[in-house]
């Protein structure tokens, strides 16, 4: 296979190699001190890394359990794994994942900075999200929480016994890096781009950060502060949400989703980013449309605020709130339809390379389709009346979280690995990975889909005889996806020592990032990069 | 041109505090701003949480929220109100005079500021203290009748979660305030640096405006006869 064929531009080495990031003090000190953000971005990687794991690990339980109509787990280890796996996914993981792995690492170079502006927040914001995560894992060690990861009052306040306080501080200390992440990011978006950046240079995944910046910053506080109010009401009786009181515990659901749907706006708005930069680069195209791209994804950000309520048609609104939330709810995919669009629009006529990045970056494309697709079969009030509660809502938030950001994570994990590390890993058994990880999840989670919609509920751990067959097929596409995400840990590690020393552009892309060696010095640029247009793939790199 | 704008030893100075991600010195004090309005935001989102779960609940229960409003004290409050209110007059001083590189105007401002913040804490105090002993203390020790006992207890709920993480904010400013009085003396600030006392100063009048909504919600709207 020759160079171009595994989508490999051969190219002149950069005029001088600098000593990169990693040839700075190799000692412990040095990494758990730094104030690099390539060497913290690493940091966060290996720590998202093992949470995805062990979060993992709690999802094969799951599907382990529904092998059986009956159940191969108690009922009390069962609700303790779901919820495990629903805390740490979603604040673990999800959440963080892309903003901190490649946000960080990404987002000054591509601005043409030195660092983000607060470089020792950022640090601190690591050491919080750890913090966090040690509470969640003391949580389980103590014996687990049972409360789904949603935390609904008043069971989570007064009825469940398990260690709610444990997993509550854990996600409020995390809160608190997310939402540190978020303000470095904005100012540093605002403040620290290079002469000649303007807004409308900008790569669509520094947009995307942006956007999700601000959801992050904005909805994060409000999620904490409820979960404070749900630990007091534990601790010393204060009864916002206590119905014996008078309080109302559906205030909880709508503060709970106030922050907790635009935290799927978190989740999916830095994926957009991401599949943008990788399908315009492997298309060999400008991206179509790109201003719609950016109002779009602001657009979400700013909608995403409005649409809590779809999530509680059934817990008791009124009509009229039921209507305006389902109205809007609609109006959000709007933008979301203009982005599927326009990715479709770049790829047409483009000079399509099928390798490892594109075909994870396309998977994303298919799956946030389908996955955004059955979001309005949801937010229909009639229908989500029936659909409410069952695996069809499990189904289609997968398909958007995990088929979609978990495939946009990994294909730009891909895409920058020969930048971040210098190594270029097996294309081979990279693109084996990525299609694995297309089927395995289509073979997970699409009968999903069909067993809600014949009326399995979520969050039991046993089911009616009828369910069984496609719960065996579901656990089976399960191990697929789990042998498809452990493949690239196992040749990307490989490709650290054996890879192929990468070129500084070995795509022919486009990006600032690419314009500094592989892996960057410390300080990302020799020389002041000049900043062109955003994908200007119609001429030839500089 | 910019050889000629570094020789000013104003100029000078500022160079000498940049930090080594940033170019300018403007680029740094514009980030810094910029950073500590987000975390304002982010600050009155936390306190949103409490302000809407007021709203709500008051909502529910109008008359055991008028009620329990008179349980208040009008005077005490009126006098936090005043100190808080004068402290950010103080503070700005002192931020004028750290401009004007008058050391010791700006640290005496500071100190009395503290002062006033502390005062707030005080009074505050003795409110927390009567409470205690009229049975107020919601979830701890609080006994009323009448029928609207529980909707009492509701508004105390929220009385204490605003107030108590409004002095949690105001103990904080107090400590950042007293510290920064101790540098400004030793001298570590002056006309070309000082954006740290900016920005504390900007905290400072977060935690007065939160108050500034927090009074008339507790002490004042539910007085009103009727």
């Amino acid at each position: 296979m020759s160079a171009i064929d595994a989508g490999i531009v051969p190219q002149p080495k950069p005029e001088s190699l600098a000593p990169s990031f990693y040839s700075g003090k190799q000692t412990l000190r040095g990494w758990l001190f730094t104030r690099d953000h390539k060497r913290i971005a690493i940091l966060y990687t290996l720590s998202v890394t093992l949470f995805f794991f062990l979060g993992g690990a709690a999802a094969a339980m799951i599907r382990y359990d529904l092998i059986v109509p009956s159940g191969e787990l108690p009922t009390e280890v069962y609700n303790k794994a779901f919820t495990f796996h629903g805390v740490v996914m979603v604040w673990f993981f999800l959440l963080p994942s892309i903003p901190v792995t490649l946000g960080n690492f990404l987002l000054p170079i591509m601005i043409g900075a030195k660092d983000l502006a607060f470089p020792r927040i950022n640090l601190f914001s690591w050491y919080l999200f750890v913090g966090g995560g040690a509470f969640v894992v003391a949580a389980l060690w103590a014996g687990g929480v049972d409360t789904g990861w949603t935390f609904y009052t008043p069971y989570s306040t007064m009825f469940s016994n398990t260690n709610v306080y444990l997993a509550i501080i854990g996600v409020f200390v995390t809160g608190f890096s997310t939402i540190f992440t978020g303000l470095n990011f904005i100012v540093t978006t605002h403040t620290m781009r290079t002469p000649g950046m303007t807004w409308m240079r900008l790569p669509l995944f520094v947009w995307g950060l942006y956007a999700v910046s601000l959801v992050m910053v904005l909805a994060t506080p409000v999620l904490a502060m409820t979960l404070a109010l749900v630990g007091l009401e534990r601790v010393v009786g204060v009864g916002v949400f206590d119905p014996s009181l008078g309080g109302d515990p559906l205030l909880f659901q709508h503060l709970f989703w106030f922050y907790s749907h635009p935290a799927v706006y978190m989740m999916i708005l830095p994926a957009m980013g991401l599949a943008s930069e990788i399908i315009s680069c492997f298309a060999n195209r400008r991206v179509f449309g790109y201003k719609f791209m950016v109002y779009s994804m602001l657009a979400i950000a700013v909608i995403g605020f409005m649409v809590w309520g779809h999530h509680m048609f059934v817990s008791g609104m009124s009509v009229y709130a039921v209507m305006v939330f389902s109205l809007l709810s609609f109006l959000v995919a709007v933008p979301s339809a203009i982005k599927i669009f326009n990715w479709t629009a770049t790829l047409r006529k483009g000079d399509i390379r099928f390798t490892a990045p594109m075909l994870y970056a396309l998977g994303f494309v298919g799956l946030f389709l389908l996955g955004g697709l059955t979001g309005l079969f949801l937010a229909a009030p009639a229908l989500d009346e029936f659909l409410h509660d069952t695996y069809f809502v499990i189904a289609h938030f997968h398909y958007v979280m995990v088929g979609g950001s978990v495939m946009a994570y990994l294909g730009g994990i891909h895409f920058w690995w020969p930048k971040v590390t210098g190594r270029m890993y097996s294309e081979r058994l990279a693109k084996f990975a990525a299609i694995l990880m297309f089927v395995g999840f289509n073979v997970t989670f699409f009968p999903q889909y069909l067993l809600g919609y014949r009326g399995m509920p979520r969050r039991y751990h046993s089911y009616l005889p009828q369910f069984q067959e496609l719960n065996v097929i579901s656990t089976g596409g399960a191990v697929l996806l789990a042998i498809s995400y452990t493949l690239p840990v196992l040749y990307l590690l490989w490709s650290l020592k054996y890879g192929k020393k990468a070129p500084h552009n070995p795509w022919d892309a486009r990006g600032l990032e690419w314009q500094t060696s592989s892996p960057p010095p410390k300080e990302n640029f020799l020389h002041p990069p000049v900043p062109r247009e955003a994908y200007a793939y119609d001429k030839p790199a500089p | 041109m910019n050889a000629a704008i570094a020789d000013t030893p104003l100029e000078e100075g500022r160079r000498a505090h940049l930090e080594e991600q940033f170019d300018e010195p403007e680029q740094q004090h514009s980030a810094a701003s910029l950073g500590m309005w987000i975390f304002l935001a982010t600050e009155m989102l936390f306190f949103g949480v409490l302000f809407t779960s007021y709203t709500v609940l008051r909502v529910l229960y109008p008359a055991g929220f008028a009620e329990a409003s008179r349980h208040t004290d009008l005077l005490l409050g009126a006098g936090e109100t005043a100190a808080l209110l004068t402290s950010s007059i103080t503070i700005v001083i002192a931020l004028r005079a750290i401009k004007l590189d008058q050391r010791g105007v700006a640290t005496s401002f500071l100190l009395l500021t503290a002062a006033l913040g502390t005062g707030f804490l005080v009074i505050h105090g003795f409110e927390y203290h009567s409470e205690w002993e009229e049975h107020l203390v919601p979830g701890i020790r609080f006994l009323q009748f009448g029928p609207h006992a529980h909707a009492v207890e509701l508004f105390y709920c929220l009385s204490y979660l605003l107030t108590g993480w409004h002095s949690i904010h105001l103990i904080i400013a107090v400590s950042v305030v007293l510290v920064l009085a101790a540098r400004v003396w030793r001298g570590a600030f002056g006309p070309d640096h000082f954006t740290t006392l900016e920005l504390a100063a900007l905290y400072w009048h977060l935690v007065d405006i939160i108050w500034m909504f927090i009074f008339p919600l507790l002490y004042l709207i539910g007085r009103a006869p009727g």
